[in-house]
């Protein structure tokens, strides 16, 4: 899918350049999906990046007007694919504020647990990936064996590896399985040895580094005007982090620190989601050392499921009550809404207007990816060749099916 | 070799023609990489460390000139439908496709403006692989399923069809 467009031809030092116009996409092994990109070039210098989207739209904030709240869970799954309990914890607590409820306090911590897992399951694969771009498969095949051991926890928790539709509002949906703990610890012993294998496997490897290092530079003053978040902002050196700065759930009971790098280059956003995965391997140790007892929903039959599926057999008001709210989903006052978190990509926010009925009026989702990618775009950004635009864009990490939505 | 070398006479391996062909059909299925959505991660995943594709003679292939196999990983939306079927035309003969997935199926959940309500409607799908999104398990089985037809097809056959499934 690559058409050539020659725009004009020029004379310069006695040899004859042509500037021309390159379609890279949308079907390309690059560009993490069907984003495409329309580049003019003069040589193999880049001079102008012009990204094309809309070729993952699916209209999912549309759909999201005709479905109850517990049905939307499922949609906001497939927004970021690599982390899907960071995308229900957003809308979960988008729907929580306008209802004026909170979660208790076990489901808090079994939804960190749950959204840093995921965090660690998509820096995995962006950490593979972006070698892969550059042409080191290698690293590719180990993060993703490590990335198999999320998958079979997320199937532990819930029976899906990817979509796990686990958080609901009010709670989440199951309680933790038996053995899960052990589980988790065991996990979280192994991963950070392997984090090691990686640096040794790439991160001084010298193609790499000069693919990397100094290309695709975003100064911190340019990464906050283009509103960059998540790992892309902090690589620029802004110390920003909504779990530590804005914190949810109980997230300030956590002990993290927030992953600050300098250059702003390929290379520190791709370290930065190294290290903010050891940083998630510490949330998830403290999350297992500290998870309380107690619901896992909130007692709350006008939104949540009956727990117990003993009661659910013998007393006929409950009855009622699952039928309804599978039925007819739970109604939520009228009102305007904006929650957002830190999700691995950076700042999802949902905006729900809810008109009082059991379905939204409209839902906006802001998506981390689509804002991210913006940074392509030209200015801020010390891309020379074709080359540095996929280093680039493999850096920038974007989710089309969240930038499309 | 040294146990072997000079023990046998010449060999000769009696066939079809078609069972053959077919053989080196199956045994070399070059899918190309073409992941839209969420299915490609599953995707990736069966061909990589732990699924480990390539001991079906499955590898990925960039270009849809070198492949013989379109995997409908994701959401065909209409913008994106024209693409899907550009790239079916640039794969060389015999091509198959595998619809991965439910929303390349019927277009699952996104009963919208935007889907195409089933990759079927432009491009002829060989294996269905229902799931969202399939595991890896799920679409090696449906690699298996792809092998099984290629290997009833007639090949050389006049006047079949190229590509009938036998009973």
């Amino acid at each position: 899918m690559t058409d050539v467009t020659v725009l004009n031809k020029k004379e310069e030092f006695g040899r004859s350049t042509q500037e021309v116009l390159l379609n890279l996409g949308p079907q390309h092994p690059s560009t993490h999906g069907v984003l495409r990109l329309i580049l003019e070039m003069e040589g193999e210098i880049v001079t102008r990046v012009d990204p094309f989207i809309g070729y993952l739209h699916r209209g999912t904030e549309k759909l999201a007007e005709n479905f109850t709240y517990t049905q939307i869970f499922p949609l906001t799954d497939r927004l970021d694919y690599l982390c899907p309990p960071s995308n229900n914890l957003a809308f979960a607590l988008a729907v929580e504020k306008l209802l004026g409820i909170e979660a208790p306090e076990r489901a808090q911590y079994i939804r960190v647990l749950t959204v840093e897992l995921a965090r660690i399951s998509g820096h995995l694969l962006i950490v593979g990936a972006l070698p892969m771009d550059l042409g080191a498969m290698t690293t590719l095949l180990y993060t993703m064996r490590e990335r198999e051991m999320v998958m079979d926890l997320m199937e532990m928790i819930c029976g899906a590896r990817m979509h796990t539709s686990y958080c609901r509002v009010g709670g989440v949906r199951e309680d933790l399985p038996e053995g899960f703990t052990e589980r988790v610890s065991e996990f979280c012993r192994i991963l950070p040895k392997r984090f090691a294998d990686y640096e040794r496997l790439i991160a001084r490897n010298r193609i790499f580094l000069s693919r990397t290092k100094g290309v695709g530079v975003i100064s911190a003053e340019d990464a906050i005007d283009l509103g960059l978040s998540g790992p892309n902002l902090r690589a620029s050196g802004v110390d920003w982090d909504m779990r530590r700065d804005n914190p949810y759930e109980i997230y300030d009971r956590l002990d993290f620190n927030v992953i600050v790098r300098e250059n702003g280059d390929c290379y520190d956003r791709w370290i930065c989601r190294i290290d903010e995965m050891r940083e998630s391997v510490r949330i998830i140790e403290q999350c297992v050392d500290a998870m309380p007892g107690g619901r896992f929903m909130i007692d709350m039959p006008t939104v949540a499921f009956p727990v117990d599926k003993n009661v659910l057999r013998c007393s006929m008001e409950t009855h009622i009550q699952h039928f309804e709210l599978s039925a007819f989903g739970f109604k939520v006052p009228a009102g305007e809404v904006y929650v957002s978190i830190e999700a691995p990509k950076g700042e999802l926010g949902f905006y729900i207007i809810s008109d009082g009925s059991e379905k939204p009026c409209r839902m906006k989702v802001r998506a981390p990816s689509f804002v991210n990618l913006q940074a392509l775009l030209g200015r801020a950004t010390n891309m020379n060749y074709l080359a540095d635009v996929i280093a680039m864009l493999g850096s920038l990490d974007p989710v089309i099916a969240e930038v499309d939505k | 070799m040294g146990a072997l070398e000079n023990r046998f006479p010449d060999n000769v391996f009696f066939s079809t023609a078609d069972s053959l062909i077919n053989w080196g059909r199956k045994s070399a299925l070059w899918p190309e990489t073409f992941g839209i959505a969420c299915c490609a991660i599953e995707m990736i995943a069966a061909g990589c460390s732990r699924y480990d594709l390539d001991r079906f003679g499955i590898v990925f292939r960039s270009s849809p000139r070198q492949s013989d196999v379109m995997i409908i990983a994701g959401t065909v939306t209409k913008k994106f439908a024209p693409v899907v079927r550009r790239l079916f035309d640039q794969m060389p003969e015999p091509r198959w496709v595998i619809a991965m997935g439910t929303c390349a199926i019927s277009g699952g959940v996104y009963n919208t403006y935007a889907v195409v309500q089933g990759s079927d409607l432009i491009v002829p799908v060989d294996v269905h692989v229902p799931g969202c999104p399939p595991r890896p398990e799920a679409l090696m089985h449906g690699f298996v399923l792809l092998q099984e037809k290629i290997q009833r097809s007639h090949v050389l056959r006049r006047g079949g069809p190229v590509h009938a499934v036998g009973s």
